[in-house]
Formats: C-alpha cells, sequence, structure tokens
C-alpha cells in the first residue's frame, strides 16, 4: 500500500486533485467494472449507427426525419446512463430496501397493459402509450423488479447467516412472487418475456443455491407448461407460424417465412467485412422487418460483416463474462443472485434475438439488449449494468 | 457479521455458477459459430440470394430494324399495338388452372370465354385447333387488338387478373407499300424456340425469350442485323419494389434499318404483271393437255444488270406475310403449308427450278463456240435430227436452213444444238467415252453458274442441276436398286425407262446430250440463275451475286454500311462472243425472232431489247414458260409453271414490267416523268437521327388508269383510239384493250380531263 493511499482511508490526508482522487485505489472509479461499462457503450453507440441505417429510408416510420431514430436512441441510451449512475449511486443495498415498491409498480404497470390504456405493437400486447411518440414497455422493467424480489426473499435467511441455502418456504414464495407478473405477461401475451423471465427465474433459482429438486421442477414445469399451452391452443395463430417456419425455412418464404428467409439473406450476404456501413441492400431496401428492434443484428450482419457482427457477439460476451464474475466474486448472497439473474436475462435475451435472424430459434419479439432501438428496454438493461456496478462497487464493504 | 466464511460461498452456489458461465459461454459460441457458417462459409450464396432478392430486371426488347425499298419506303416496319397475353405459368398455379381469371378476362376483351380458353391451351395431338404451339414458359397472347380501355382495366386491377399483362408491343407490320407484298422475299417471324435461346445464350446476340426471330426471306438473312440488342436495366429495388437504384444497363440497341434494292413500284408492277399473266393463261387451251393452261406458279425477277441488285422478285402463289403477326393461327398455317395450299411461303425465284428450255441455248451457243464452232458458221437447222431410232424434233418441226448460231438463237432452232451436241459427245467417245471427256457443254454450263448457288442474300436458295456425267453417276447409285425393282423390259412407259436406267443409268447417252443442249431432260434452273446470266451478258459478262440487300443502315442513320456488288465468276466467253450472242438476243425482239410479235412498237433504238423466250417439256405435265431478257440496265426474267410459251405467256408480262421502268407507252413513246426506274436507284434513302425516313409515298400500280393516260397521250381528246397499235399482234391488243375501266372512263370524259383525274388518283398517299 503507498502512502497516498492508506491517506485516503485515514481520511485525514490533505485534500487531492480531483482527478487523482477518481482514480484512487479505492475510489468508486477504480473499482468499476470498467469493460462493463465500456462494452455497453460501445454496444449502444454500435446500436445508434445501426438503427440509423435502418430508418434513415423508412419514411413511413420517421416522421420524414431520417435522424427521427437515432436521435432517440442516443436520448435512451443517454437516459440510461443516467438510471445506471443513479443505481450505483444509490447501491443496491439501498435499493433493496425499495424493492417492494418498485416491485409494486411494476406489476401495476403491467397490469395497466391489460386495460384499455394497453396497446398492441407487433402482435404483442405489450404496451402503454404515453403520447407524443412515447410507448412503454412495463415488461422490461418486470424483469428488473423480478430479479430483485426474488434476490430479496431467496438471500434474506442466507446473507443473515441463518442457513447455508434458502429453504423451500421461501423458494416457493419467491416463485410465487415471480409467478404474478410472469401470469400477467403471458395474458397479454408476450411470449417472448414470458420466455426470458422463465429463464431468469431459473437463474435466481441457481445462484441461489435452492435444492436441485426446485432447478429441476422448474424445468420440467416449464417444459410440460409449453407442452399444455402448445396443446390447449392458447397460441395465437401468429405464434404457431413462427414456430411451423423456424421448423421449415423455406416455408412459404413470402409470407411466414419471410422475416426468418431476409434477415439470413441479409447476415449471409454481409460475408467477411459486410457491405460497408448504409451500403447494404437487404436493409437499404428494407426487405427485413423491425430492422432498428428485434433484427438489427441483420444490419450489423449485412452492413459490418462477420467482423462487425461478431465484435457484438465479444462485447454482449465480456459484458456476460465479467458479470459471471462479479457473480461470483461478490460476498453476499443477494449480489450473486442478482448477478445471476442479469446474466441469465442478457444471455437469453441476446441468443434468441441473434438466434431467430440467424435461423437458429424460433422468432420471438425480443430486443437485444443496447443495440435494439426501445425506450424500456434500453433503460431495463442499463439499470441491470448499474446493479452489476454496485454488486462489484460495493463488494470489498461487505466483507 | 456471518458464519459463512469471507469468501461467501457455498461449493454448491460456486459450482452452479461456473455452470452458467460455461453455459452462456457455449450459447455464445453456438453464436459466433452459426455466424461464421453463415457469413463466412455460405456468404457468397447468400449474397447472390440478395443480389437476386434487390435487383429487377427490366428488359427493353429493341425494336426491330425496318426493311425498306430502295427509296426509303417501309416494305415491313413495326407498328405499337395493345397486346394482352396470359402467363401459362400463373395460371396452372391456380387452383382451377386459372379458369375464372380467364372468364374474367373474356368479359373484359368481349370474347367467349371458350375462345380465350382455347387460345392458351397447348396443342397436342388430341388437341383440335385452336391452340397454343409455342414455348409454354412464355406469354401466349390473347389478342394484338386490345382497346386502351380494356389493357387499362387489366392493368388497373392487376390483383383481379394474376398471370394477365397487357401492354403496348411494337409488332411487325408488313406494309405493302403501293400493294407490293414482297411476301416471299421479306420473309416472316416467329417466337424464338427454347433450342435457339440455348444456342445463342453465349453469343454476343442472346436472344430474349419474347424474342421473335425471322424465319424466311430478309428477315431471316439479317435477323441479326434487324433485332438490335435488348436492353436490360437493373434496378435495385426495396422490399416493395420501389426502386432505389439503378445497378447496371446496357443500352437497348434497336435494330439497324436494312435498306433493298427492291422498289415498291417496281416490285408492284412485277407482282401484279405475273399475276395477270398466269391469270390470263389460264384463258389459253393447250392443244398438247386438252384442256387450258394450269398455271400454277409462277416467279418474276427484275434485276439491275450491272450489279445484280434485285429491284422486284416476285413469286405466286402468294400471300400475307402479316398472317404471321401475333401468332399464326392454325388455321391460316394450314392455307400456307398444307397438302392443297400450292405452297406460297415458297420463294420461286430462287426455290423453283424447272428445265429452262430454250433460254439456255445462250450456254450452248458459248459452248459450241469455246469447242471451236464458229459463230458465224452455217449450221443445218433442219426439222428433226435422228439419232438412231430416236427423233428429236425441232419445235413444232420448223426447219430453217442452214443458219449461223446467232440465228439459231433468234429462232430458237433446236435441231442446230441437237447436232452440235451429238457431234462432241461423240468426239468424247459416245458410249464408250474417253477417260477426260472435253464435256464442253456441260463445263460451260457450270462456267456460267449453273449447278451452283447464286449466293442470293437470300435462305434456302436451291441450286438446280446440270445433268453431267459426275451427276448421272451419283444419281444412278442413288437409285439404281428401285429402277431395277420396278423396271420391267416390256412394261409402260415409265416401267421401260426404269429398265433403261436401271441398265445403263449412269452413262451419258447421245439422247441425253442432245436433251440437255436444249435446256431440256435432266436439267434444271432457278430463275435467279437465269436472271444472273442474262444480267452478265448484258454487262459484259460479269456474273454478279445477286443481292436484295442493299445497305445496313443504324436506326439513328449514322452508320452505312453499303451491301457492295460482289461478283462469283465470268461468263465463259470472248467480247466477240459475248457481242454476237447480244446481238442475236436483240434479234430475238425483232424481225423474226421468237418474240417480235410480243415487241412490235418498242423503241429498240433507245432502248435495245434483248430477249429469249423458253418453252420447257415437263413430263407428265403442261409446257414451262420462261422468258428471259435485258436492256442494258436490266435484267427481266419470268417463269410461268404450266404456262405454255415464253412469249405467249410471259412476253407481255415482261414488256410491261418494262414500260413501267422505263416510262413507255405501248407505241414505245418514253414519259420519263412516268418512268418509274429508268435508270437504277444509285443513292441510298436518308435516316434522320431519331429514326425517321424520307420515303417518298408510293402509288399504286393502276394498269388501267396507265392503259387510259397512255391512249390519252396517243389519241387527241374525243377520238377513240381503237388502231392506234398497228404493230402490235391482234391477240395482245384485245387481252390490253378488254380491259372494261379504261374504256369506261374513255367514253365518259374527254382524254385531258382523265388524265387530270388519273394523275390526281395516283398522287393520292396510299
Amino acid at each position: 500500500m503507498t502512502g497516498a493511499n492508506s491517506f485516503s482511508v485515514s481520511g485525514y490526508g490533505p485534500e487531492r486533485a480531483g482527478w487523482s482522487r477518481v482514480f484512487a485505489r479505492d475510489s468508486l472509479a477504480r473499482r468499476l467494472d470498467w469493460p462493463i461499462l465500456l462494452s455497453a457503450l460501445a454496444l449502444s453507440f454500435i446500436g445508434a449507427a445501426l438503427v440509423y441505417s435502418a430508418t434513415r429510408n423508412r419514411t413511413e416510420l420517421n416522421q420524414g426525419d431520417p435522424y427521427y431514430f437515432l436521435l432517440r436512441h442516443l436520448l435512451n441510451t443517454g437516459i440510461g446512463f443516467a438510471l445506471m449512475v443513479g443505481t450505483v449511486w444509490l447501491g443496491h443495498r439501498t435499493l433493496r430496501t425499495a424493492v417492494p415498491i418498485l416491485y409494486g409498480i411494476s406489476v401495476f404497470l403491467i397490469l395497466l397493459v391489460l386495460t384499455p390504456l394497453g396497446a398492441t405493437i407487433n402482435g404483442a400486447h405489450a404496451w402503454i402509450v404515453l403520447g407524443g411518440g412515447f410507448s412503454l414497455q412495463p415488461s422490461e422493467f418486470v424483469k428488473v423488479t423480478i430479479i430483485l424480489g426474488m434476490a430479496m426473499l431467496l438471500a434474506a435467511r442466507v446473507d443473515a447467516g441463518d442457513k447455508p441455502y434458502p429453504d423451500h418456504r421461501t423458494v416457493l414464495q419467491s416463485l410465487g412472487l415471480a409467478a404474478v407478473p410472469i401470469v400477467i405477461v403471458l395474458l397479454m401475451p408476450d411470449l417472448g418475456s414470458v420466455m426470458v423471465m422463465v429463464v431468469i427465474v431459473l437463474g435466481v433459482l441457481l445462484a441461489s443455491g435452492a435444492s436441485n429438486r426446485w432447478v429441476f421442477g422448474l424445468i420440467g414445469t416449464g417444459a410440460m407448461g409449453a407442452i399444455a399451452v402448445w396443446q390447449l391452443g392458447l397460441l395465437d395463430e401468429y405464434q404457431i407460424n413462427r414456430f411451423a417456419a423456424f421448423a421449415n425455412p423455406d416455408l412459404d418464404p413470402a409470407g411466414v417465412g419471410y422475416n426468418t428467409n431476409q434477415a439470413r439473406i441479409a447476415i449471409g450476404s454481409g460475408g467477411l467485412t459486410g457491405t460497408g456501413l448504409f451500403k447494404g441492400s437487404q436493409t437499404t431496401g428494407q426487405f427485413v422487418p423491425e430492422q432498428q428492434t428485434d433484427f438489427v443484428f441483420t444490419v450489423a450482419g449485412e452492413e459490418l460483416g462477420f467482423v462487425g457482427a461478431g465484435l457484438i457477439l465479444v462485447l454482449l460476451g465480456i459484458v456476460l463474462w465479467r458479470a459471471c464474475r462479479i457473480a461470483r466474486e461478490t460476498t453476499e448472497l443477494y449480489g450473486t443472485i442478482v448477478a445471476a439473474g442479469i446474466i441469465a436475462w442478457f444471455a437469453f435475451q441476446s441468443f434468441e434475438n441473434i438466434g431467430m435472424t440467424l435461423g437458429i430459434m424460433p422468432v420471438a419479439g425480443l430486443p437485444l439488449p443496447f443495440v435494439s432501438y426501445g425506450g424500456s428496454s434500453m433503460f431495463a438493461v442499463w439499470v441491470a449494468v448499474g446493479l452489476l456496478q454496485s454488486i462489484r462497487v460495493q463488494r470489498p464493504m461487505s466483507a | 457479521m456471518t458464519n459463512i466464511p469471507e469468501t461467501g460461498r457455498t461449493p454448491r452456489v460456486q459450482i452452479r455458477l461456473v455452470i452458467i458461465q460455461i453455459l452462456v459461454l457455449s450459447l455464445f459460441g453456438t453464436l459466433g459459430g452459426r455466424l461464421w457458417y453463415l457469413q463466412i462459409r455460405n456468404g457468397e450464396e447468400y449474397a447472390k440470394e440478395a443480389s437476386g432478392n434487390h435487383v429487377q430486371q427490366v428488359v427493353q426488347p429493341a425494336v426491330r430494324g425496318s426493311i425498306l425499298d430502295a427509296r426509303g419506303v417501309p416494305l415491313a416496319d413495326n407498328e405499337t399495338r395493345l397486346v394482352v397475353s396470359a402467363s401459362r405459368t400463373e395460371l396452372m398455379k391456380m387452383k382451377d388452372d386459372g379458369k375464372a381469371v380467364l372468364t374474367k378476362l373474356a368479359g373484359v376483351l368481349g370474347m367467349k370465354p371458350r375462345d380465350v380458353m382455347e387460345k392458351v391451351r397447348l396443342c397436342d395431338a388430341e388437341t383440335p385447333q385452336p391452340c397454343w404451339n409455342g414455348s409454354p414458359y412464355q406469354p401466349i397472347p390473347i389478342t394484338d387488338e386490345a382497346t386502351a380501355k380494356q389493357a387499362l382495366q387489366i392493368r388497373e386491377r392487376s390483383e383481379d387478373f394474376p398471370g394477365i399483362t397487357a401492354e403496348p408491343q411494337a409488332v411487325r407490320r408488313y406494309a405493302s407499300p403501293g400493294d407490293a407484298n414482297t411476301a416471299q422475299v421479306l420473309g416472316y417471324l416467329s417466337p424464338v424456340t427454347d433450342d435457339e435461346i440455348n444456342k445463342a445464350k453465349d453469343t454476343d446476340s442472346p436472344y430474349l425469350r419474347s424474342d421473335q426471330v425471322g424465319r424466311s426471306g430478309l428477315e431471316r438473312e439479317y435477323d441479326k442485323q434487324l433485332r438490335g440488342k435488348a436492353g436490360v436495366t437493373r434496378y435495385e429495388v426495396d422490399n416493395l419494389g420501389r426502386v432505389i437504384g439503378q445497378a447496371k444497363s446496357d443500352e437497348a440497341q434497336p435494330g439497324a434499318n436494312v435498306v433493298t434494292s427492291i422498289d415498291a413500284r417496281v416490285q408492284r408492277v412485277a407482282e401484279y404483271e405475273l399475276n395477270d399473266a398466269m391469270k390470263k393463261a389460264r384463258d389459253v387451251f393447250d392443244k398438247n393437255t386438252g384442256r387450258n393452261y394450269k398455271a400454277d406458279s409462277g416467279a418474276v425477277i427484275v434485276m439491275e444488270a450491272k450489279t445484280g441488285r434485285v429491284v422486284a422478285m416476285a413469286s405466286n402463289p402468294t400471300y400475307d406475310p402479316n398472317a404471321w403477326v401475333g401468332g399464326i393461327s392454325a388455321k391460316d398455317y394450314k392455307k400456307l403449308t398444307g397438302k392443297n395450299s400450292n405452297y406460297p411461303l415458297l420463294n420461286r425465284a430462287i426455290q423453283g427450278q424447272a428445265a429452262p428450255g430454250s433460254i439456255f441455248k445462250v450456254v450452248p451457243t458459248a459452248a459450241a463456240v469455246n469447242a471451236g464452232y464458229a459463230f458465224d458458221g452455217r449450221y443445218d437447222c433442219s426439222s428433226s435430227y435422228a439419232i438412231g431410232g430416236q427423233v428429236f424434233k425441232n419445235f413444232e418441226s420448223k426447219g430453217y436452213g442452214p443458219i449461223s448460231l446467232g440465228q439459231a438463237l433468234e429462232v430458237s432452232c433446236d435441231t442446230v444444238f441437237y447436232r452440235l451436241a451429238h457431234e462432241e459427245w461423240l468426239k468424247d467417245g459416245g458410249n464408250k467415252p474417253r477417260k477426260k471427256p472435253k464435256d464442253w457443254f456441260y463445263k460451260t454450263a457450270h462456267q456460267f453458274g449453273l449447278g451452283a448457288l447464286t449466293g442470293i442474300d437470300l435462305p434456302n436458295e436451291v441450286s438446280g442441276r446440270v445433268p453431267d456425267r459426275q451427276w448421272k453417276q451419283a444419281y444412278w447409285k442413288a437409285n439404281k436398286d428401285a429402277w431395277c425393282k420396278y423396271g420391267d423390259k416390256d412394261g409402260s412407259y415409265a416401267e421401260r425407262i426404269a429398265y433403261e436406267n436401271c441398265l445403263e443409268g449412269n452413262r451419258m447417252r447421245a439422247g441425253d446430250s442432245v436433251n440437255y443442249s436444249i435446256g431440256q431432260g435432266d436439267t434444271l434452273v432457278t430463275p435467279i440463275q437465269m436472271a444472273t446470266i442474262y444480267a452478265a451478258i448484258s454487262n459484259g459478262g460479269t456474273l454478279y451475286d445477286p443481292t436484295v440487300g442493299k445497305a445496313i443502315i443504324s436506326a439513328d442513320g449514322r452508320s452505312v454500311s453499303e451491301i457492295k456488288p460482289k461478283a462469283h465468276g465470268k461468263l465463259p466467253m470472248t467480247k466477240k462472243t459475248r457481242d454476237e450472242i447480244d446481238q442475236a438476243l436483240a434479234g430475238v425482239v425483232t424481225g423474226g425472232g421468237t418474240a417480235a410479235w410480243r415487241f412490235g412498237g418498242w423503241p429498240q433504238d433507245k432502248i435495245p431489247m434483248h430477249a429469249k423466250t423458253g418453252t420447257a417439256e415437263v413430263y407428265g405435265k403442261q409446257t414451262t414458260s420462261w422468258f428471259a431478257t435485258y436492256t442494258k440496265e436490266y435484267s427481266v426474267v419470268m417463269t410461268i409453271s404450266q404456262g405454255g410459251t415464253g412469249s405467249g405467256a410471259s412476253g407481255p408480262a415482261v414488256r410491261n414490267i418494262y414500260e413501267a421502268l422505263y416510262g413507255l407507252n405501248d407505241q414505245g413513246e418514253q414519259d420519263l416523268k412516268k418512268a418509274l426506274l429508268p435508270t437504277p436507284q444509285k443513292s441510298l434513302p436518308k435516316i434522320q437521327p431519331d429514326g425517321s425516313i424520307d420515303a417518298p409515298k408510293t402509288e399504286k400500280y393502276d394498269p388501267k388508269a396507265q392503259q387510259a393516260t397512255e391512249e390519252d397521250q396517243t389519241a387527241p381528246a374525243g377520238q377513240l383510239p381503237t388502231g392506234t397499235a398497228p404493230s402490235r399482234s391482234p391477240e395482245n391488243r384485245n387481252t390490253r384493250r378488254r380491259s372494261p375501266g379504261g374504256r369506261a372512263t374513255r367514253k365518259r370524259s374527254p382524254g385531258g380531263r382523265v388524265h387530270r383525274r388519273t394523275t390526281r388518283q395516283r398522287r393520292m398517299p396510299t
């Protein structure tokens, strides 16, 4: 330990310059997980370029302003960044006390979607239109509150040192807590979000150290639930068609299979280095629907090629890899569970989103974290980054 | 604070976290692998698919060039018509095979649904007409006479008419300026076949599926030049088909115009006169067969003597080439090609071959001179010539005593040539031929270009035949089996001939040589060969390749490439012999010549006329009428199958053609203002950069009006002009004067007014 550092710990040293204070060994800046932060920022800015490329010609969407989506994406990124800063500033432990309120608000919001205030966009009844071109997708926030809520319940006894693992009662409670919003989202129906939430629950349970029975039980229930949903015909036709198109990509290339087919053509035609930003014919020609949101990865695939699309994979990988380290290194189970929930969320959502553009997953309306255009999603993932940072920043102090 | 160790982790949680990490890693590994698979391994394939996605090809068919006459009058050009067509492939995709769509379409077009459906069904052995006999992948034209309103209805409601298109298309039009139909020379177009598309795929002029290809005549000969090059514009389009950029485009290159040496006016005269001569021949009684002449087919060629360019070429029977436009109907096709059609598609000027009869005699004359016989020698023109037991008679058994070769030409004495040919045959060894026979008569025929193609720029020319020793040998080899089987020593005439042929058909017999010397027997020539020969005699001996095409002029008129006259040989005669033959042929139309009775009043001093008549006998048929003529400028050859004698059937017609060319009336007075083409057209028509052509109006040939004006000139107003042409034979005059129109006009009004009126009539646009 150098003298300067010990001064800062003691608090009796002379005032140091702000710059060096920021980079002092024990400073907040030093303790932040920079790889995650920089990767998330890079993804957001790459996303901005891709969103711009995908929307500058879509006059029917951008109201004649080619920068409409670009500016909003940057604004969303800024707000997301601010939310992250706020989250780090508050700290995940402070937030822990607010979890019941946040949970309540988010459940209230998804309930609102079921009322006439909710709106259907792209087949998913998952939106609340706020007016002025803004709309809210509360299921994105529910993902955060489920993680926080379950972590709070599951870690309470363990972090208190009462038990090595959460007991069945606690697990049941936490499952109940997750089930309420999941059922509501299922009613919307927003199947993609439900799938993400189920995976989150799985990740949370795994990281909580809950009994294997719960984990396998959940997987089994999920499988049976899926079969039941299929058998009982609870799916809408468009959802069945998506699966059919996934099973047989050549099926009706002009209809159901169109999205995936065009997406694959776009990505495949990119080759190693792509056609160059703004030069993709698939993108310029608007052959891929929803290209600024769910299919944003196709823009990268076509215009930036294997190099650019691979970079997005690598950046997402860095975020997840570092998140795994955070989950492993934090001493409190609460932080571990939150981090694991976020990992499960990001990992599955990224895999599903990119996988569907590559034709290895059925189509589901899920945004690509950081990259896709969409305020609610952007805010939620940046809050998640904030939580990860907070867990990391506060790790030494928990010792 | 806690009893859990500071590392904070139970092993279970730590292990599960590692599992999660591995899971995440494998998920991303999967994505990376799949990305590599799509972009690197299969990238090219997808890139191709992507470009197929956004690149729409718009094919603009090149406008086919026009075929123009020597003055620029279009003989074949294009007009825009609204063509409604149906795509069979699209219709067959529908559940009811497109029945509903076609029924709806029939309603719009005002046709019967049945008719429409029959048009799009494919022809096969069991399908009666009408049906489509083109490629099933090609849009099938339902009508090319849609109105703008109908087309609009179809296009506006395109969702109601899947697979139906209504588009303006340039449709070939054979304009027949001044009623000159020129059918066989122009040829026709029909849709390109799959084979042709495949064959031409990698050449510099590939076909489009919608292309029409020249099938005969000039359309075929100059197909490549006329067709031009289709333009292909490749647009990048978005998912809604909106154009977002232009990828690459090859401009359409409109086809070039082919300027021919045909003069539409002369062509019309030739066609009219040929038809007229044939009609009149059918009124003439044939003593030999005991019925009127059939005159079943005929041809006439007007050729520039100094270049070999064809000014007019007519073949009869003829047809309307517009029948092919927009797909020929089966009925029309049968009419044109069926067994009872008499094959009007044949261009008999180049594809009709027959024994030439006496017009051949210039060949043995030259041969005799080359063999050492003096032109001015004395040769016995007896009424018949006997070899062994066989007697070869002179025409109508006339004898003229000892005459020169020139006189033998003038009076068309056969026996002179029989004798010479027989002598030469004997010199060559007779029935035991020498190793290297001189064969003067055959060699000379080959040197005249007979038995070979003239090289005219029209497809499917036939070569005729010189029945020389080589041919006899080959022919015998090919047929002896049949002859020997059929032949019977004591059978019918045909069986006896076959028997004889079986035994010695490979040998040149005395009779063969003798028959050949007057253009009979197995000798076959085409009218174009004879026109070429007589043109060569006129021009001093150069055998030009006959040409119809005179120049290829690009659509904008900028690039002009003239098709220069090309010679394929020289007549085997000295200048002296040529002059002597020339003089003898002039004698044919004067004095005691065989055609003199047809050329009374001809201004021989101003426009020296040379001619040779021919009446060829054909076994089992009536005689073929031949008439070969030339002046300094032109050579005109006419033939009528089963038409009678050369001068009788063809004489007046040929004279009328000359009169029209030179502006002569029956009395031999020349009016250059009326002359269609006193000297061959030298200059080429001018084509403007915008493609328009300064073509003069073409007046219709009206032999009656011409008659009226002729009479008007010769007879003062109010006088009846009978007997003003005393030099003409009565029979001829009667034919000419019998025309009711001329007489009626004459009677009703004073000649001066008739003149003016007819002039005005003839100026009327056609």
